[in-house]
């Protein structure tokens, strides 16, 4: 019961995250000042179409979710975190200039080396699922952190269970 | 200042004296000017058995004028830290001897002590660095157990006075002292962007902090290379970890591994010419070992669990390192030229990140069970766990280099620290830093 109640509060917490990072870029120059406004015209895009790009800003559809948690000391994508996986890797499958750096991550607890190991295995896992479902391996890339690199720092397990991520970092969209 | 040190908990009175005075000292030493924090040590748990001594202020025969920290009070402080001494206040000596013609043993049987040490600081012959010239006496039986002269260069005094605690601590306890060393650490301040970490060595007391390396990125897994000059660690700093070796006195340092995947947990090999290390390039972390002359590297281990934290035995024949092999970590052993692996911790949960005692005969853990982790010692010989710390998140242990303490890395509130353990689990302390999170200790080898 009490590990239903942890999901579910992992689960509003991947849902309330907006738009995935993506690597910083170098800075652009400022576009020419235009001298007729353009009027955007276009439909808002369909929140189920995980090729179409203006997805990662869509709230309404999986390709805006970036972040994966997982389990203490486990690597196995939940159910509830596979759509996102398979959002991604229909859009990487679809473009094949879009690289993806999957960051992985681990809970305070246990040795850093070890949940280096560990954070390896959680994005490996999610790069599994991706390449399964048409994104090539050399798209994919992924990095540990281990438990260096926390978004929560209380010792309890709301906190822990939001540190056990991988997160979908794109380096070219 | 050192008498009354039981097993009390932090904060009664008797603690709370020596905690003014320590802290007093952390700032003087903080006025002469380190640019980084010290570590402050407090004192958690003491011996009640704790042998009474007596360090008599040594006599100043130098043209120089003395040293801000007298080096009586640099023995005393490595002595009560131990935990099996107990320094008596310099106040309390009626009489200042300097050599056994000026000893009255009656007077110091009344103060109840048993052992007294009285020496001198002078300038060699040579005319450059010190002198220190030192007895140790038996109150009771009168006995001369130790005279000795240590001598040090010069800006060395420190280590001069630690020298005399490590022959001090010998002569009475018959195992060598590891005053004269020195740890490595980690230091964690500011968040997001602000992050700041730092790789430092400092002496084993805390003293003269010296950052290794700084970086915006984490950095951890500390090693010393055995003759204490180098230190393998794993950077972040270019976005992935990566294995850099540095020459602790010039600061140089090379690249040993940044390829693809996991660069992890390096480990210098007895003799120094090889290193263990954690490497995913296979596609999961594996233990392979470098020599470190040709570059030659030979795979240990071949398995789809994570392999990880290798670390030698003292004699070079044996590799222990952590592996989920098992479905949870355990510690695994393995020869340095491959072979069938061997599990070796038989019980509980989660035991990772091996360190092992100088006889070769135990390892510290970080032991978990539940959501409490703890540092416990198998002995390899009875096969049974000793669990030394109250936990619940304990981690990285670190053996003295004579086995007498564990050094490791716990959690105070949400704020990393450092505490030191007798290997019996009796004598605790704590180092703090002012600022930040401390994490990671290694402690060195004895530097010669």
């Amino acid at each position: 019961m009490k590990t239903a109640w942890r999901l579910a509060f992992a689960m509003i917490i991947a849902l309330t995250l907006v738009a995935c990072k993506t690597a910083p870029k170098a800075p652009e120059a400022a576009p020419p000042k235009e001298t007729t406004p353009v009027v955007e015209t276009q439909a808002a895009p369909d929140p189920h179409d995980y090729t179409d790009s203006r997805n990662f800003d869509n709230p309404e559809s999986l390709l805006s979710k970036c972040v994966i948690y997982f389990e203490f000391d486990k690597s196995t994508v939940l159910p509830e975190y596979r759509g996102i996986v398979s959002a991604h890797a229909a859009y990487a499958a679809a473009h094949s200039s879009a690289r993806v750096t999957l960051e992985g991550h681990a809970d305070e607890r246990g040795t850093r080396e070890y949940n280096l190991g560990l954070g390896e295995r959680r994005g490996n896992a999610v790069m599994g699922l991706m390449t399964a479902q048409g994104a090539r391996a050399d798209q994919v890339v992924v990095v540990s952190y281990g438990e260096e690199r926390p978004t929560c720092r209380v010792s309890d397990e709301d906190c822990w269970s939001l540190n056990r991520r991988v997160e979908v970092v794109y380096t070219a969209r | 200042m050192y008498l009354h040190v039981r097993s009390i908990l932090f904060l009664s009175t008797t603690v709370t004296d020596n905690v003014k005075k320590i802290l007093i000292f952390c700032l003087t030493l903080m006025a002469s000017g380190p640019v980084l924090a010290q570590l402050e040590i407090q004192i958690i748990s003491g011996n009640p058995s704790a042998l009474p001594i007596a360090i008599v202020p040594f006599q100043w025969e130098e043209a120089g004028p003395p040293p801000a920290t007298p080096v009586d009070e640099i023995i005393s402080g490595d002595l009560y830290r131990s935990g099996l001494f107990d320094p008596i206040d310099k106040s309390d000596m009626a009489e200042r001897p300097v050599d056994e013609e000026s000893i009255r043993f009656g007077t110091w049987r009344l103060l109840k002590v048993d052992y007294i040490v009285v020496g001198r600081v002078r300038t060699p012959a040579d005319g450059s660095g010190h002198e220190l010239v030192y007895q140790l006496f038996d109150v009771h039986t009168q006995d001369r157990l130790l005279s000795q002269v240590t001598v040090v260069g010069e800006g060395d005094l420190r280590f001069g006075a630690h020298r005399v605690a490590d022959a001090i601590y010998e002569a009475l306890t018959g195992v060598p002292g590891a005053f004269s060393t020195r740890i490595a650490y980690v230091t964690a301040a500011g968040l997001g962007p602000d992050q700041r970490y730092e790789l430092v060595v400092a002496d084993a007391d805390g003293f003269g902090p010296q950052s290794v390396v700084g970086s915006p990125e984490p950095l951890l897994s500390p090693a010393w290379s055995p003759d204490g000059k180098k230190l393998a660690y794993v950077s972040f700093e270019k976005g992935n970890s990566a294995i850099y070796v540095q020459d602790v006195a010039t600061g140089a340092r090379e690249l040993i591994s940044g390829g693809a995947g996991i660069n992890g947990a390096p480990s210098f090999s007895p003799d120094g010419k090889k290193m263990a290390m954690t490497l995913s390039r296979t596609g999961n972390p594996e233990i392979f070992v470098r020599d470190l002359a040709t570059g030659q590297m030979s795979q240990l281990t071949n398995h789809w669990a994570i392999d990880t934290e290798p670390t030698w035995s003292p004699d070079g024949d044996t590799v222990y390192f952590t592996s989920d092999r098992g479905g949870k970590p355990q510690i695994y052993r393995v020869p340095p030229s491959g072979g069938t692996a061997e599990r070796v911790t038989l019980e509980g949960d989660y035991n990772a990140r091996a360190s092992v005692a100088p006889d070769g005969r135990r390892i510290a853990v970080a032991y978990g069970r539940g959501n409490e982790y703890r540092i416990a010692v198998w002995d390899m010989e009875t096969e049974r766990f000793t669990i030394i710390t109250p936990g619940v998140l304990d981690e990285s242990p670190s053996f003295a280099p004579n086995g007498s303490m564990v050094l490791y890395a716990t959690r105070e509130g949400n704020r990393g620290v450092l505490s030191a353990v007798s290997a019996d689990g009796n004598v605790r302390q704590r180092l703090i830093l002012s600022d930040g999170d401390v994490r990671e200790p290694a402690w060195s080898p004895v530097i010669r």
